[in-house]
């Protein structure tokens, strides 16, 4: 057994963008949340879920000793801040977007 | 050679307030005051600026910022170091001295730094490094080009006793390295040194996104006093350590959380961040607290640099148009959709139109819809529709649609409003080291 959590309740985030490559660092309030965050927040999970804006590749570089996350998104920002329709050019908005994202919480001993 | 250094960003970028880094000047008792105000787009909008005007192309609040800081910089014994130049480095250093002189600050030696334009260099056949294909492909008139510069573009002006030293397309972080180099005598080669530097200057470029700025999340991320935040403050030791800081009595924190989201801002491998000094390495950098708004950071290292240096390449892209018309109460979401529908098939009758075309409704999808279709049931929504287009006319027809809704499309939609702004297009080109030759010159108010 274990609860459903968001990302956003156990991590913070920012999004930052150079040409058309977004990247995201993810990092886990509390050490003990960082696994968590390492086991269900992968960038095959990413890739997988968010198949129509992610049209590169997706890597993930992992800072253990921090308890952080960076996400490096290819191709995601519709050909980048100066050509993006999008109203989010930059893909400042990146950061709440993986935040909003469901992860199983710790598992609670059976009743 | 010096123990400590004390360095404070006073803008991170092209619109960045100004009355925090009129506290620095006057509180911070710091021996540099760096105001980063370039981006890729800011840089192209430069180049278009110049081209209308021969005396524009720096940064449109250069005089605002000058007039405010520097009778105080000269007061402290500060250097203020700047990029605030953009694509005419002399305009704004000859503005600078004429401000200098106004203020009585005579004898102020103000330093022009020149070289990183390298339009003439770019032909059609030049090769793009973040895509396939050279400049000719992309299509579209070049505005500028701009190799970024590393600290030793800036070495000289500091050398020769520069108090106010104003430049172009430095890369962000060496308007911070080559003060620490300066003062420390680091070597140019001790790229662990340099990669410490670069630390420093990738923490404090962005200004308050350090200190507070960029961070509240309301119940989650509390941050005191944002209306007041202040800007940051980098004590750096000789060796490479610093601590983040910010002056008493303004808003904003200094947190391990606020370092750790701007350390890797922008950054990829956090292993190998190139700049034009070194191949930085923040992988094993380790973050302290070590008081309230007080934090330790050390532990960057560094690789040599890289062989080439990288130049943007601005290209002219016409214009983007935006024009919105807002629904609420019942239906509105489906009033909105029906809008949208009607000006895409409007549109759709002359197939040109609709190339660079997109339809959001805000409230819905704006942000997040490329990436999901999100379940929302807000009685409150705007249909956004923008286009790009090298062709005014087909930005007039769209914005006359979208305006066209306020009879003719659905019931209750108010509020359009539809504007217009010059689009540039930018791409990365390398070229090499010898390529590129800085130049600087001194001018004395």
């Amino acid at each position: 057994m274990s609860d459903r959590l968001k990302v956003h309740d156990i991590a913070h985030a920012r999004a930052g963008d150079k040409g058309d490559i977004a990247s995201v660092s993810v990092w886990a309030y509390d050490p003990k949340d960082y696994p968590l965050l390492k086991s269900q927040l992968t960038a095959e999970r990413l890739k997988a879920t968010f198949p129509k804006l992610l049209r590169g590749s997706v890597t993930r570089y992992e800072l253990d000793h921090l308890h952080g996350l960076n996400f490096v998104l290819r191709d995601a920002l519709e050909g980048g801040v100066n050509t993006s329709l999008n109203l989010d050019s930059h893909g400042k908005s990146f950061s709440y977007l993986i935040l909003g994202l469901e992860i199983d919480g710790p598992e609670l001993p059976s009743p | 050679m010096r123990r400590s250094v004390r360095i404070g960003c006073g803008a991170g970028f092209s619109s960045d307030r100004l009355e925090p880094a009129i506290d620095l000047a006057q509180r911070g008792a710091l021996d540099y005051l760096v105001f980063e105000c370039l981006g890729e787009r800011t840089m192209a909008f430069g180049h278009r600026d110049r081209m209308l005007d021969g005396s524009k192309g720096y940064n449109p609040h250069t005089a605002q910022r000058m007039r405010a800081v520097l009778a105080a910089c000269r007061k402290s014994g500060t250097v203020v170091v700047t990029n605030m130049g953009a694509a005419n480095p002399l305009a704004a250093t000859q503005l600078t001295v004429g401000i200098a002189r106004e203020l009585g600050l005579a004898g102020l030696k103000v330093a022009c730094i020149e070289g990183d334009d390298v339009t003439r260099q770019i032909g059609p056949g030049t090769a793009l490094h973040d895509r396939d294909g050279t400049v000719r492909d992309v299509g579209l008139p070049v505005v500028g080009a701009n190799a970024y510069l590393g600290a030793d573009a800036l070495l000289p002006a500091l050398k020769a006793g520069a108090d106010v030293i104003i430049a172009g397309r430095i890369a962000d972080p060496s308007l911070f390295v080559a003060p620490l180099a300066f003062r420390f005598g680091w070597g140019l080669d001790d790229w662990q040194l340099l990669g410490r530097g670069t630390a420093v200057g990738h923490l404090l470029e962005c200004g308050m996104q350090v200190t507070g700025g960029y961070f509240a999340d309301p119940g989650f991320k509390d941050v005191p006093g944002l209306v007041d935040c202040g800007f940051p403050i980098a004590e750096v030791g000789f060796d490479g350590g610093f601590t983040i800081t910010k002056l008493p009595d303004t808003g904003g924190c200094v947190t391990t959380a606020t370092v750790k989201e701007q350390l890797l801002y922008e950054v990829h491998d956090p292993a190998t961040y190139l700049t034009p000094d070194v191949t930085a390495d923040f992988s094993r950098i380790a973050i302290e607290q070590l008081e309230p708004d007080r934090v330790h950071v050390n532990g960057a290292d560094g690789q040599p640099r890289p062989d080439k240096l990288k130049v943007t390449v601005g290209f002219d892209g016409g214009f983007l148009a935006e024009g919105g018309i807002s629904y609420a109460g019942p239906n509105a979401q489906a009033r909105a959709r029906l809008a949208g529908e009607v000006v895409w098939q409007r549109l759709s009758r002359n197939n040109a139109l609709l190339g660079d075309l997109r339809i959001d409704m805000i409230g819905v999808n704006s942000l997040h819809g490329t990436a999901h279709a999100p379940v929302t049931d807000s009685e409150d929504v705007r249909l956004r529709v923008a286009m790009r287009s090298r062709r005014r006319d087909d930005i007039d027809t769209m914005l006359w649609e979208v305006e066209a809704l306020l009879c003719c499309g659905p019931a209750g939609g108010g509020g359009y409003r539809g504007s217009i702004s010059p689009c540039v297009v930018t791409h990365s080109a390398l070229v090499a080291r010898d390529q590129v030759r800085p130049t600087m010159r001194m001018f004395t108010a």
